[in-house]
């Protein structure tokens, strides 16, 4: 009897220091992050560009720029597409059609972002030339594209038929229905999802390395090559000048930032 | 009346056309796939998935040492994260389903699953890294640093939330009546675990490994800059390798030859159908739990 209780205490404390240790990597790697990052995050690291090995100082501002324009291409393209696609699978849901397209939306969700890489590449890249920001954008633009269909799909599913049939009862018709009752009583859903979204593909690295490439100076110019964040702390994390390190880590900052905040946004929708 | 009436039918065409692109975006990647490596696939052949050298400056192409690399690196990581992903499955499923400490796991597991694999990989470089190169004289091998075990570890500690969090739901959903039925045959807590909370979760705890699975075979960054990046086969645990997407991640922009470049993205295709097997097994084994709750 005596034993089965120890067993019993045991394994409770057993998973208890098992879930305990389990978060020691995260507190270490937000411990590096905020001791290496946050000391070198200013102003000027904020506006400037990076310099060459050798030189100090020098910041990130064209990796800024280029996430911030690459999260914008990628949204334009993945938000309408994705939001009209949960949209079809919420109301015609049971048809065939649906249960295929609901069946790839999975399907695309579990692909791995180095192969949407090498597929933007053969669609854009190649054809263009060049390595270009475009590419980047679309090849995250696939990666965003299933958790907005299913976070749209699932929200809308939630809302009562009653309110619609009281909107139709009132002579509205479909389309006014859809767009000035159904949307709005999911849009918080539907955004929610929408920054899951962009926090999913702000900080992927792999998807960008055949498209958008990188690119050490400042470019505004959506077809040319552009850095990101995660790029540049690949690049200079895999680099062996500590000056490149510390402008890594310091992008590291600045990005889990922006993902941790995003993620916390949308899974507690402060604003809506 | 006529005028709304057209947008009506306008819309609706939206939405199948919207659902339409969506699919033909996924027939198309894997149809680029397929028609971008055919040279390879044409002439390798099965030479591609049994010959274990790959060396492009004399044009051989064989994928056996990613396969290998990927496979290790994957299982070890599954291996390594299980104990940790159960506990943290159990501790929010059934010990403490409420409450501050609950929700303070919750919200660092949820933390975790947010960090950008390239920052798992720069950590992994920095940190990582070296101790693995200390433990490794400790122990007598190479000192490399790098190599599939470092790829494992970071890949286990990247894979934890995933299994943990469905892990929860799943254990969640077992009917309050079982367990109550078996504390009242004074079964202890652990018994209730081990004999009823398991077994009936066990499906859903599948999913839940093979879901992650999913995602270690197809992490990139995170495994490329620790795993050491070699093509051969690794000789033990502890020596650098490469796994199929780190090789596409390394060698991709290198590949001016037709065959090279069909060769790797064959490695794509085959990475592609993989995930989309193992994926398409977990959802249907979620899928079936969703219904029976």
């Amino acid at each position: 009897m005596n034993f089965r209780i120890l067993k019993n205490n045991l394994f409770k404390w057993l998973v208890v220091v098992l879930s305990t240790v389990s978060i020691v990597p995260l507190v270490l790697i937000l411990a590096q992050i905020f001791k290496n990052g946050a000391s070198s995050v200013s102003f000027g690291f904020l506006v400037h560009l990076p310099k060459p090995p050798g030189e100090t100082g020098g910041g990130i501002s064209n990796a800024i720029v280029g996430t911030a324009l690459l999260i914008l291409i990628a949204s334009v393209i993945a938000v309408p597409l994705g939001v009209l696609a949960g949209l079809f699978l919420a109301e015609y849901g049971k048809s065939r059609f649906a249960a295929v397209v609901r069946f790839v939306v999975n399907i695309l969700q579990g692909v791995p972002s180095i192969v949407i890489g090498i597929t933007a590449y053969l669609w854009i890249v190649v054809p263009m030339g060049h390595f270009s920001a475009v590419s980047g954008g679309v090849a995250l633009a696939v990666m965003m594209l299933p958790v907005i269909v299913k976070s749209t799909e699932e929200t809308l599913k939630l809302v009562p038929y009653s309110i619609r049939e009281a909107s139709l009862s009132l002579g509205a018709n479909y389309t006014r229905t859809i767009m000035k009752v159904v949307l709005p009583a999911g849009l918080a859903g539907i955004l929610s999802g929408v920054l899951i979204g962009i926090a999913r593909i702000a900080g992927e690295t792999a998807p960008l390395l055949f498209t958008a490439f990188g690119n050490p100076f400042m470019t505004y110019n959506v077809v040319k090559p552009m850095n990101s964040l995660p790029l540049l702390i690949f690049n200079y994390a895999m680099s062996p000048y500590p000056e490149w390190h510390r402008l890594a880590w310091g992008a590291s900052f600045i990005l889990v930032a922006f993902v941790l905040f995003m993620n916390l946004y949308s899974s507690h929708s402060f604003f809506l | 009346m006529m005028l709304s009436f057209n947008s009506d039918r306008l819309f609706k065409t939206a939405m199948f056309v919207s659902g339409g692109i969506v699919l033909a975006v996924v027939i198309g990647i894997l149809a680029s796939l397929i028609v971008h490596s055919s040279q390879a696939l044409r002439e390798l052949g099965l030479g591609f998935l049994v010959s274990s050298t790959w060396n492009p400056v004399v044009g051989k192409f064989g994928a056996v040492p990613f396969v290998i690399g990927t496979l290790l690196t994957s299982f070890t990581a599954l291996a390594v994260s299980l104990p940790f992903s159960l506990a943290i499955s159990l501790f929010l499923g059934e010990y403490f389903r409420e409450g501050r400490l609950s929700k303070v796991l919750n919200y660092m597991t949820d933390l975790l699953s947010g960090i950008p694999s390239v920052i798992f990989g720069f950590w992994g470089l920095l940190f990582l890294v070296p101790l693995m190169r200390k433990a490794e004289l400790a122990l007598n091998v190479p000192p490399y640093g790098v190599g599939i075990l470092t790829a494992s570890l970071v890949l286990a500690v990247m894979i934890i939330p995933f299994t943990s969090s469905i892990g929860r739901e799943v254990i969640r959903l077992v009917p309050q009546d079982l367990k109550e039925a078996a504390y009242s045959l004074g079964a202890t807590r652990f018994e209730v675990v081990k004999n009823v909370i398991i077994p009936s979760a066990r499906s859903g705890i599948a999913a839940g490994i093979l879901l992650s699975l999913g995602r270690a075979l197809g992490e990139t960054m995170a495994v490329t800059m620790v795993i050491g990046n070699s093509n051969f086969i690794p000789r033990s645990i502890f020596a650098p390798g490469n796994t199929m997407a780190s090789v596409i991640a390394n060698e991709f922009t290198e590949a001016t030859e037709n065959l090279y470049l069909s060769s790797i993205i064959e490695i794509g295709l085959l990475l592609f159908v993989i995930t989309a097997v193992i994926n398409y097994l977990g959802v249907i084994i979620m899928k079936k739990l969703s219904f029976e709750k």
